[in-house]
């Protein structure tokens, strides 16, 4: 068996945040090999890690950099890439560039330091493959995909930590069914932890001695970006990234929530496309007003579902419309300065 | 050029459906490339077939059956049994919200901006019924960047497209614009490299869809000196303005309209109207004159043309080492002007401070070049303003003329007669095979046979081509030729130098009828039909040769006896610009 069949027997999906099948991308790279032998191929490990509230890629590479280094070099290999490059955060690369220097010794494993102001978007594979091309910082069009057109044009892997570990693993004939969480938030034992990829959210809370005994929703797969549950619907799987952020009703007001994710993504927007700079912009005007005019809320939201070019556009929706549908249309109460039912009726 | 969008490979064709209805179409095409071609219309904003599909606007948005997203149609491409849709709820939702969102960037200046008789963004929000009021100006506070008194971007009309980089970067390859910042801070600026400079070819401004990139106006000036009692104030028309202008106002794309554009200058109050293709007979003899002086004396070669402004400030800036390469020949509007401001002022006993002379110009960079202090002729500036083809429409508008309807009108005399060799400047290669033209023709003298028979014709300059080379004939000479269409293709040119005898180079795509005044939209489709109008009244005109022009014999002899004044009027030089 080759890698690809053992990855696909395996059954991994990639560990960046959107659970996409590693077997088939590494497929596409090779296809995509094949049929032009002129290309050459390049490995891209995303250690990025922009995601607030996602801490697991730090705690792999300060913990495990052989298997991550390891992955990569096998990918090296399969692929008889070019080179490889480690895209890293800079406090990541401080903290951990003396292991993994050692670990990559003489192999074509080169860091590549994300850049000071590229911000949340900075973390995004097509603004990966532009930050090392040296051009603007920010999304590519798709398609095509970088497994067809990545850098300067060829076929390029891109995964994430956490995925090049599993595949170090599997090569191994070590690889179990489990995966990292991190557990942050207002818990009393925050921290990342490797537990089986089939156990439920209220179960990892419990597992880890997190499980809340005051009034709680939680975030699920990242700060910004993740999908809002109350305490009532944690029976699924950690989806995305795996991260679960727990929230103290008491502790935070609506408009505050909702604020801050706007906030965020109006920030770290590239301005690329219509719906999210301007979309962004207007979100963030209307909520200052004194008179929130939800529906015009959820038309901006929706367009940007419809017709943003990237991941940050297309997910901005999510954290608010969890929000309201699962947690304030239940409670209604602690509600300055929005009209609660007007609100809500608008989101269904 | 590689950065245009690719033609359709030949191939099987496949059958698709947009709303409807079914059209067969060659694979490797976009959803609004079939559309466009099959007379289906899509909206859209930053698409422009001169540059790979950017899609940032999502406007040109389309619901594909059976897909859970939506498409921008003009980057997805065609695949068989494709069930294409752009009349949709959804789709007109999201499309109509992005048009708003685009407009609110943008709002605040229709009613005193020049581009609201043509508008793409007022007439989309205009046609779908787009609320302008529930966003506010967020861009009131923008800066406005000018290059000279040639081009401007204006910062509170742009809606972020990117067309501008796309035309100075990708298209020109002179790199001056970029984007700074993130988000809805982006802006366009000029960069901040002292080695890198604007050209004023305004390519910018052509292939910008609002009016962010446009010319700097001078049609208000204009206006007013039209109501000074004290001056003569005449207008004269480039080559190009008659076989582009029709587009303003709906009359298709080649058609010739040069007695109406005569007309239409009268009604706006010109007292005399002159052909700038009188100047460009000028020109060709200039040239001509200057090459086979080159030629016989081993001056220095190869020589290049001079009369796109763009190309000698590009020379001027990043290549002084060349100047002496380029002809000293003046520009045909020049050349004009000098003879209206000398010969004519004398002949109709005006003198030339009176008047006062206003050019019809494809050009932005004319609008430069008028400016240049060596171009003083006794202390008097030969053209006092330019203004481009779009100007010109808008002052049509503005005074309700009604363009289509205009009766005929002939140019003033002498100065209105010329060749077709000069109808042909307006296109890539047409100064070359005008030059060569006569050339030929000047350096036979006499003899008829052998190589020095009668030749009008130099196909192999001709056409949209990013370089065009030829060896030809003139005496008894062969001449090595290189016609550059569009400054983004001289680098190898430029790098090849000794390849060469004689070089036209043209800044914008197609030449001047592809100019950054011309109307709005320019793709290379409308630039063919704008050229093969061109090379249609080249081939009606009796007089082919610059040289058998009566009317320039007896300006250029008038001009012999004025002594130091010669040389004032025809020729000129250029400086080494930081």
């Amino acid at each position: 068996m080759n890698i690809i069949e053992k990855i696909k027997k395996a059954g991994l999906v990639g560990r960046g945040g959107a659970c996409f099948p590693t077997a088939d991308k590494w497929s596409a790279v090779a296809k995509n090999l094949a049929r032009n032998n002129k290309k050459k191929s390049y490995i891209v490990c995303n250690a990025a890690e922009g995601e607030p509230g996602v801490k697991k890629d730090g705690y792999i590479i300060e913990n495990f950099s052989e298997q991550v280094i390891d992955g990569i070099k096998i990918g090296l290999n399969f692929f008889k890439a070019e080179k490889a490059y480690i895209y890293i955060n800079h406090k990541y690369y401080k903290k951990y560039k003396r292991q993994l220097t050692k670990a990559i010794g003489k192999a074509p494993i080169e860091f590549f330091i994300k850049p000071v102001n590229s911000g949340y978007i900075g973390g995004e594979e097509g603004s990966i493959l532009n930050a090392i091309e040296g051009k603007r910082i920010e999304p590519r069009l798709r398609p095509p995909f970088p497994t067809e057109k990545g850098l300067w044009g060829n076929p390029t892997l891109v995964n994430n930590v956490e995925t090049f570990y599993n595949i170090s693993l599997v090569n191994a004939g070590k690889f179990e069914a489990k995966r990292f969480y991190t557990v942050n938030g207002d818990c009393l034992h925050a921290g990342v932890f490797c537990l089986a990829d089939n156990l439920k959210i209220n179960e990892i809370l419990k597992e880890t001695n997190n499980y809340p005994n005051f009034s709680f929703f939680v975030q699920v797969g990242g700060d910004m970006s993740g999908e809002v549950l109350n305490s009532k619907q944690l029976e699924g799987l950690a989806s995305g990234s795996g991260s679960i952020t727990v929230y103290s009703s008491k502790k935070y007001k609506p408009y505050n929530l909702i604020k801050n994710w706007l906030d965020f993504f109006l920030n770290e927007s590239c301005g690329q496309c219509t719906p999210c700079r301007e979309g962004t912009y207007r979100l963030a005007e209307v909520l200052k007003s004194p008179d929130i005019d939800w529906q015009l809320v959820v038309e901006l939201l929706d367009n940007l579902d419809e017709t943003a070019i990237c991941g940050l556009g297309c997910v901005i929706s999510v954290p608010i419309r969890s929000y309201v549908n699962n947690v304030l249309s239940k409670e209604g109460d602690n509600w300055p300065k929005m009209k609660p039912k007007e609100a809500c009726e608008c989101f269904k | 050029m590689s950065a245009r969008g690719g033609f359709a490979s030949g191939g099987k064709k496949i059958k698709i459906k947009i709303n409807g209805k079914e059209i067969n179409c060659l694979p490797d095409q976009t959803i609004l490339e079939v559309a466009l071609k099959n007379g289906i219309y899509i909206p859209s904003l930053c698409y422009h077939s001169d540059f790979k599909p950017k899609a940032n606007c999502r406007v040109c948005v389309v619901e594909v059956k059976g897909e859970k997203k939506l498409s921008m149609s003009c980057k997805r491409k065609v695949e068989p049994e494709m069930d294409i849709r752009t009349d949709t709820p959804r789709v007109k939702k999201t499309r109509n919200l992005n048009i708003e969102l685009i407009f609110a960037e943008h709002i605040g200046k229709c009613p005193t901006c020049v581009w609201n008789v043509n508008c793409k963004l007022l007439k989309l929000a205009e046609k779908y019924k787009i609320e302008t009021n529930r966003f506010s100006d967020r861009k009131k506070n923008r800066k406005t960047y000018k290059f000279a008194n040639a081009v401007e971007i204006d910062g509170t009309q742009c809606i972020d497209c990117r067309n501008c980089i796309d035309a100075c970067s990708v298209m020109q390859n002179i790199n001056y614009l970029e984007l700074k910042g993130k988000g809805s801070e982006q802006e366009i600026v000029p960069v901040k490299n002292k080695k890198i400079d604007c050209i004023y070819c305004g390519q910018c401004a052509v292939h910008c869809p609002v009016g962010a990139a446009q010319e700097q106006t001078q049609w208000e000036i204009v206006e007013k000196e039209l109501t000074n009692k004290k001056k003569i104030v005449v207008a004269q028309f480039a080559p190009s303005i008659r076989v582009s202008i029709g587009e303003e106002f709906n009359l298709g794309y080649g058609e010739i309209a040069t007695g109406q554009v005569i007309a239409g200058l009268k009604k706006l109050g010109f007292t005399h109207i002159f052909d700038v293709n009188f100047g460009a007979d000028i020109t060709t003899l200039v040239e001509a004159e200057e090459l086979l002086e080159r030629l016989k004396n081993k001056g220095v070669m190869p020589m290049m043309t001079s009369c796109c402004p763009a190309w000698v400030k590009y020379v001027e800036f990043y290549h002084p080492e060349l100047i002496p390469n380029l002809t000293t020949s003046r520009s045909p509007h020049i050349h004009s002007a000098g003879i209206i401001k000398t010969y004519w002022a004398d002949k109709m006993k005006i003198k030339p401070s009176d008047i006062v002379i206003v050019s019809v110009m494809p050009c932005t960079a004319k609008k430069f070049e008028a400016t240049r202090s060596e171009l003083k002729i006794k202390g008097n500036n030969p053209v006092d303003y330019v203004i481009t083809t779009r100007e010109f429409a808008y002052l049509l508008k503005k005074n309700q003329i009604d363009f289509a309807n205009l009766k005929d009108v002939k140019a003033d005399n002498p100065l209105g007669q010329y060749s077709g060799a000069a109808a042909i400047y307006g296109g890539s290669g047409g100064v070359m095979e005008s030059a060569l033209r006569s050339a030929h023709a000047m350096a036979c003298g006499s003899k008829k046979t052998g190589v020095c028979r009668d030749k009008i014709d130099f196909k192999e300059v001709r056409g949209l081509s990013d370089v065009k080379e030829a060896v030809v004939d003139v005496g008894d000479k062969k001449l090595r030729v290189a016609v550059v269409n569009g400054i983004g293709n001289i680098e190898p040119i430029i790098k090849n130098l000794n390849k060469y005898d004689y070089i036209e180079v043209m800044a914008c795509p197609g030449g001047c009828i592809g100019g950054g005044g011309q109307p709005i939209p320019t793709t290379d489709e409308i630039r063919a039909k704008r050229i093969a109008a061109l090379y249609k009244l080249d081939k009606s005109k009796k007089l082919r040769k610059a040289h058998d022009n009566p009317a320039v014999k007896e300006s250029l002899s008038w001009l012999k006896k004025q002594g130091k004044l010669e040389h004032k009027v025809l020729h000129t030089k250029y400086k080494k610009r930081k």
